[in-house]
């Protein structure tokens, strides 16, 4: 047999009839969710109420898995340790403030499509300026820490202090309102259960972040490198791809995310703070650690494992609340050491 | 002797304190399979990763079709031509087989004739073709790793100790595969410890020891000089038969 000439360009695909052998589903980590809340509704007793717990839980595990995806991919391609990451949100955040507030009067416009228009906007200049902040943060602050874990801890939080008095010094120190657009505002009842709007639109948005990013890891080229540049970064190197590239691009992505997921998170608190980012990034910490380091699909399960319980024993056990996530990490960790999903890496 | 296709002089390689590499000469010519043997330790897997880039020479040079390529990146020698197999194999696991191939083909989609070809000698890949790599066995996972290396044409392809823990039956698979590609007239430098296997197959041999080539020729003379075995690698091949 002799080398093929190499002719048109095709993606083949074999066919074969042998019977394979089939590889087991790991289903446990996504029963977690439905057996917890349907665990929780005798618990908590009224149906409505549980319904209002279990979807302000889902949306608030969304905005969360918007904030800490980013994170969670740039800590597995880069093994980047990114203690910076709430910078991003609480930038995003006032960056929105850029549009919504000079534009108050489409925000407060009893027009959806206004509405739409100027979060949309916001949103957009939210994630080009943290994106353009994650490029240079990559840059001055990073780079120069590559594998070195513990200069990496001490100098991206510098960078989360330094962000959050840039922001004061912008911003001025004082709490900025950030109020929902007027057709965001307000509930849908479903029977007895009220929903707010703002949760069924951070469901959503989550949800289509999560489908996208999915959609990219598996269905693209770029995606594949991703995934590939987690397990062995060299090895894609060897096949000849520039993956400095790869981790400028992730980098710049993950902190447009947290961008968006700052937006997000402004417009559901209606109040910002220099330090929201650094607020919620110890939640973030916990869910990338118990969805698996790396993991995009064990980080949505991990955020809305977070958030639900959170919810839950905030409702049952309100003293409880606080040490919810913690207890909730741990018991994850007893279970599965490595996380939800374990990312294999070499 | 034919003409050179890779050519290492005076090549010295430091990995933090440790001196591995301490001024290595190596000539592999142009359409033949190179062996490099030596005993644990002896620097043969941090010479080809030195070649490859992903360690950098401290000194000497590594001349690739006449261009010295010792400082050059990673990707950039992979896109001269040169392909990898490592040890480890370094296949990703969480991506199917038809992925691992898909990102080694560079120009985009791969060529069906040539898959055809691949398959012809590692049936197991069409059959696992949208399989995990993860899920597959050792030897398959090395079938994995070196169809990645030659699902495009390469000038040149380094493989290190492609047949280690593998069983007996998995490395005839193995002898015929680079017999395909010796026909092809791939330049290969292969790394083995395995004596009969690359006796078969090696055109030309360097031995290597504390981070040197102390010996050079071709494979047909050191597969017949006894003495030559004994001095260089402690042992006969016949021993190994």
């Amino acid at each position: 047999m002799s080398e093929p000439n190499v002719s048109a360009a095709v993606s083949p695909a074999p066919t074969f009839s042998e019977a394979l052998p089939k590889i087991p589903m790991d289903w446990a980590p996504l029963l977690l969710v439905p057996v917890l809340a349907l665990l929780m509704l005798p618990l908590v007793g009224s149906f409505p109420t549980w319904v209002t717990l279990t979807i302000a839980g889902l949306a608030m595990g969304m905005m969360i898995f918007i904030m800490a995806s980013g994170l969670t991919l740039v800590f597995g391609l880069m093994d980047v340790l990114n203690f910076g990451h709430g910078a991003f949100v609480s930038v995003g955040a006032f960056a929105a403030t850029l549009v919504l507030l000079p534009l108050r009067g489409w925000v407060e416009a009893d027009s959806v499509l206004l509405n739409l228009g100027v979060v949309g906007l916001a949103i957009v200049v939210a994630m080009l300026v943290t994106g353009v902040l994650g490029w240079a943060f990559e840059r001055l602050i990073v780079m120069p820490v590559y594998g070195q874990h513990l200069k990496q801890i001490l100098i991206t939080m510098g960078g989360m202090i330094v962000a959050e008095q840039m922001i004061t010094v912008i911003w001025g120190p004082e709490q900025i309102p950030l109020p929902l657009p007027e057709t965001f505002r307000g509930a849908l009842i479903f029977g007895d259960a009220a929903i707010e709007k703002y949760r069924l639109i951070a469901v959503a948005v989550g949800l289509a972040v999560f489908v996208t990013m999915f959609l990219v890891l598996n269905r693209t080229k770029i995606g594949l490198l991703i995934r590939a540049g987690v397990e062995n970064g060299e090895m894609v190197e060897a096949l000849g791809y520039r993956i400095r590239r790869l981790f400028v691009g992730v980098f710049v992505a993950g902190s447009a995310l947290a961008g968006l997921g700052g937006v997000m998170w402004g417009l559901y608190k209606e109040t910002l703070t220099a330090a929201m980012g650094s607020e919620i990034m110890v939640m973030v910490f916990i869910v990338i650690i118990i969805g698996g380091l790396g993991s995009v699909g064990g980080c949505f399960l991990g955020a809305v494992l977070v958030a639900l319980v959170a919810n839950y024993t905030g409702f049952l056990i309100p003293k409880l609340a606080l040490a919810s996530n913690i207890l909730l990490m741990v018991a994850i960790l007893l279970w599965r050491p490595q996380g939800l999903y374990a990312v294999v890496k070499r | 002797m034919s003409e050179l296709l890779l050519e290492l002089s005076g090549v010295h390689t430091h990995i933090g304190q440790y001196h591995i590499l301490q001024g290595v000469d190596l000539a592999v010519p142009k359409g033949g399979l190179t062996v490099l043997l030596g005993r644990n330790g002896a620097g043969k897997t941090t010479t080809l990763r030195t070649i490859m880039g992903l360690w950098q020479a401290s000194a000497g040079s590594v001349r690739f079709e006449g261009r010295d390529i010792a400082a050059v990146k990673t990707p950039d020698i992979a896109q001269a031509g040169i392909a990898y197999v490592p040890e480890s194999m370094a296949i990703f696991s969480d991506l199917t087989v038809r992925e691992n191939l898909y990102l080694a083909a560079r120009q985009g989609e791969m060529d069906e004739k040539r898959l055809d070809w691949i398959f012809g000698f590692f049936p197991a890949l069409k059959k696992f073709w949208n399989y995990p790599a993860g899920n597959l066995s050792g030897g398959q996972k090395q079938m994995v790793a070196i169809a990645r290396a030659i699902v495009e044409p390469r000038k040149l392809i380094l493989i290190d100790e492609p047949t280690k823990g593998l069983a007996p039956a998995i490395i005839q698979g193995m002898i015929a595969a680079f017999k395909e590609l010796k026909a092809t007239d791939t330049t290969i430098l292969l790394v083995e410890q395995n004596f009969n296997f690359v006796r078969s197959l090696g055109d030309t041999v360097a031995v290597m020891d504390d981070g040197r080539v102390v010996h050079a020729g071709t494979m047909a003379e050191l597969s017949e000089d006894r003495d030559l075995q004994q001095k260089l690698l402690g042992l006969s091949m016949d021993a190994h038969q």
